[in-house]
């Protein structure tokens, strides 16, 4: 029972917790900007390659980096929003995917050409698990910090989208461009704020998942596919469905492979990434719209 | 003697770019056609490579089979399972809008690369499957390469012909309508659903034509063999550069964009020894250690450069698409949308 939880479980909640903040990015700006992001994840591994250079050059701890590594990635995106992607504004959605598609190339390939392909540790050392539960749970300290700052972040997001005007204004956009621009908001404004706050998210995904693992330039790809999954898991367009989403197929990640009766896994780990992809499909097949009635392009 | 190295390099370079022809051709019908996004491209290439491979080697403990079928039996089965995975995809996503076909479609390909990779028994795993038979491998050089080439290019000629017909055809005209205007092609009684799953299949076929010949061609076939993500995108710029909705201009572009490719094989580490001469001799020694590694990164990011240059500055290609009902007349700025 605890085996199950201290090795199955918990690590899902933790994976989780990283792919619902990368799922949270990629719901925003599907449903502000009304495409498919294929560089979400380059944008997130971008993010923990800058935190990486800036632990190096300034010895501050990778949580404290990730703050200036996040202003960095939040100019980057601008940028590549204006270049890339608003040219396109008026065009159809798909030609905004292709070169989505296109960047996703570019970034990992800048990436590969500066900082190299090794795989690099963000945390150096091992971490000895605290106990709870006179033991029965044990959980690295790691996994802690993971957990709570992805819930902080969660939080913050959630008041920024319900307190505050852009906030408001974001939510406007997402359920009616028309209506919205109508009503005399800022739609560039509101693009602008929501590559902030996926940016910003990306990143904090990244560096969680890299004080998790390590940096390697792939870290975006793989988590490319558990990220759209989990946004179309929760509803395209409900930030808050995506990261039930994100935590839903974290788990399903991580216990698949528990030796549910017997000793055999339940399902080869080799295929573990497969488990996001699979329930993707079905929700393609029977929900489209996801579990939070979001929108269905 | 060098006339002749030429000779062969000008062989390999037009049998490879003639392999890339007949994949934009199938990118062709699913997005020229069809309007449909593919991005599991090398997903469809790998299985058409695989089903090939297993059916035409010799027998072999390593791996299913081989049961020493003949290529083309190989070439038609590689054909068919291709289309039967599009099939299945396509069932499930045609009805939503392309971009959840997109993420479906890259990640069918990274699904079937872990089935690749991880079913041993099948398809002797990471090790992949080695000594493929080729077309006319049993001639002299160069006879044997040249064979080679001819059954390539005649297999794109034979391609053009038929999609060119089928692009006139009434089910090419329906296609176009749907691409352009879903909604006016349904009030038409047109089934959209069906109509597109055909588009998608048909180009799936063509892309497991191009496995099989790939597998032939380089004799060997593994899981990492290429760069999925490169190999997809550089026929997507292929495409896109020669002019999407025009066979000719996918063939072209497969051609133009693959001789760039192999030529910034030679020209980028040029580049790097350039640039490096700008640095500082510490910099500059760095730079140069890695040159060959670090070029191959170059290339990927120039060739990503060219498609967001193409996208935004010429978006209708080389050849831009013409409408056969309308020849004549330029076709209207309306009918290039798409959604």
């Amino acid at each position: 029972m605890w085996e199950f939880v201290n090795f199955y479980f918990l690590p899902g909640v933790v994976l989780g917790c990283i792919y619902a903040l990368g799922a949270l990015g990629i719901s925003l700006t599907f449903g502000i900007l009304r495409f498919a992001n294929f560089a979400h994840g380059e944008i997130m591994m971008l993010g923990a390659y800058f935190t990486l250079s800036l632990t190096a050059l300034t010895g501050l701890p990778p949580l404290a980096a990730a703050l200036p590594a996040m202003a960095l990635t939040v100019a980057v995106t601008l940028a590549l929003d204006r270049a890339a992607f608003r040219p396109f504004r008026g065009a159809p959605a798909i030609i905004s995917v292709i070169a989505s598609f296109g960047l996703m190339l570019m970034i990992r390939s800048a990436v590969q050409f500066f900082w190299g392909v090794q795989p690099r540790p963000l945390l150096r050392g091992i971490q000895r698990p605290e106990s709870f539960l006179d033991g029965a749970i044990l959980l690295p300290p790691k996994h802690i910090v993971i957990i709570g700052s992805a819930l902080v972040l969660m939080v913050l997001v959630h008041l920024l989208l319900s307190r505050t005007r852009i906030g408001k204004a974001m939510r406007a956009v997402s359920d009616s461009p028309g209506l919205a621009r109508l009503t005399g908001i800022d739609v560039e404004a509101v693009i602008r704020a929501t590559w902030a706050v996926a940016a910003v998210t990306a990143v904090a995904a990244g560096v969680l998942l890299a004080l998790d693992t390590h940096v390697e330039s792939m870290m975006g790809f793989k988590m490319l596919l558990p990220m759209f999954a989990a946004a179309i898991l929760g509803g395209i367009g409900r930030p808050f469905g995506a990261v039930a989403g994100g935590l839903v197929i974290g788990i399903a990640e991580e216990v698949s492979s528990f030796p549910f009766g017997g000793t055999e896994a339940l399902l080869n780990p080799a295929y573990k990434s497969g488990i996001a992809f699979a329930i993707m499909v079905a929700m393609l097949i029977w929900r489209p719209s996801g579990l939070f009635k979001g929108r269905v392009f | 003697m060098e006339a002749y190295g030429y000779g062969l390099y000008l062989v390999t370079l037009l049998s490879a770019g003639g392999i890339y022809a007949i994949l934009a051709l199938g990118l062709n019908v699913q997005w020229g056609f069809g309007g449909l996004f593919n991005a599991g491209i090398a997903g469809f290439f790998a299985v058409g490579a695989y089903a090939s491979a297993i059916l035409t080697t010799a027998a072999t403990p390593e791996h299913l089979g081989g049961f020493g079928l003949p290529l083309a039996l190989g070439a038609v089965a590689a054909m068919a399972v291709s289309a039967l995975i599009a099939w299945g995809i396509g069932r499930i996503c045609i009805r939503l809008r392309s971009d959840y076909l997109a993420i479906a479609t890259i990640g069918i390909a990274e699904i079937l690369r872990l089935v690749l990779k991880n079913e041993g028994w099948a398809t002797n795993g990471p090790r992949g499957i080695n000594r493929i038979p080729k077309a006319f491998e049993g001639l002299p050089e160069p006879w044997a390469q040249l064979g080679f080439l001819a059954m390539v290019l005649l297999t794109v000629l034979a391609l053009y012909l038929l999609l060119e017909r089928a692009w006139r055809s009434p089910w090419g005209r329906v296609m176009t309508a749907i691409r352009d205007s879903e909604a006016a092609a349904r009030a038409a009684g047109k089934n959209v659903e069906r109509f597109r799953v055909q588009a998608f299949v048909l180009g799936a076929a063509v892309m497991g034509l191009a496995g099989a010949y790939y597998a032939q061609y380089i004799k060997f076939i593994g899981p990492d063999a290429t760069d999925p993500l490169t190999a997809t995108f550089l026929v997507w710029v292929m495409l896109i550069a020669g002019g999407s909705g025009n066979n000719r201009g996918a063939i072209l572009g497969a051609f133009l964009i693959w001789t760039v490719w192999s030529a910034t094989e030679i020209f980028t580490p040029r580049l790097l020894g350039l640039l490096a001469g700008l640095l500082p001799a510490d910099l500059a020694a760095e730079l140069k250690a890695e040159t060959v590694v670090r070029s191959a990164y170059l290339r990927v990011f120039l060739i990503g450069l060219v498609l967001q240059v193409v996208l935004q500055r010429y978006a209708r290609g080389i050849l831009p698409e013409t409408r056969p009902a309308v020849a004549a007349a330029p076709p209207p700025a309306a009918a290039r949308e798409r959604g």
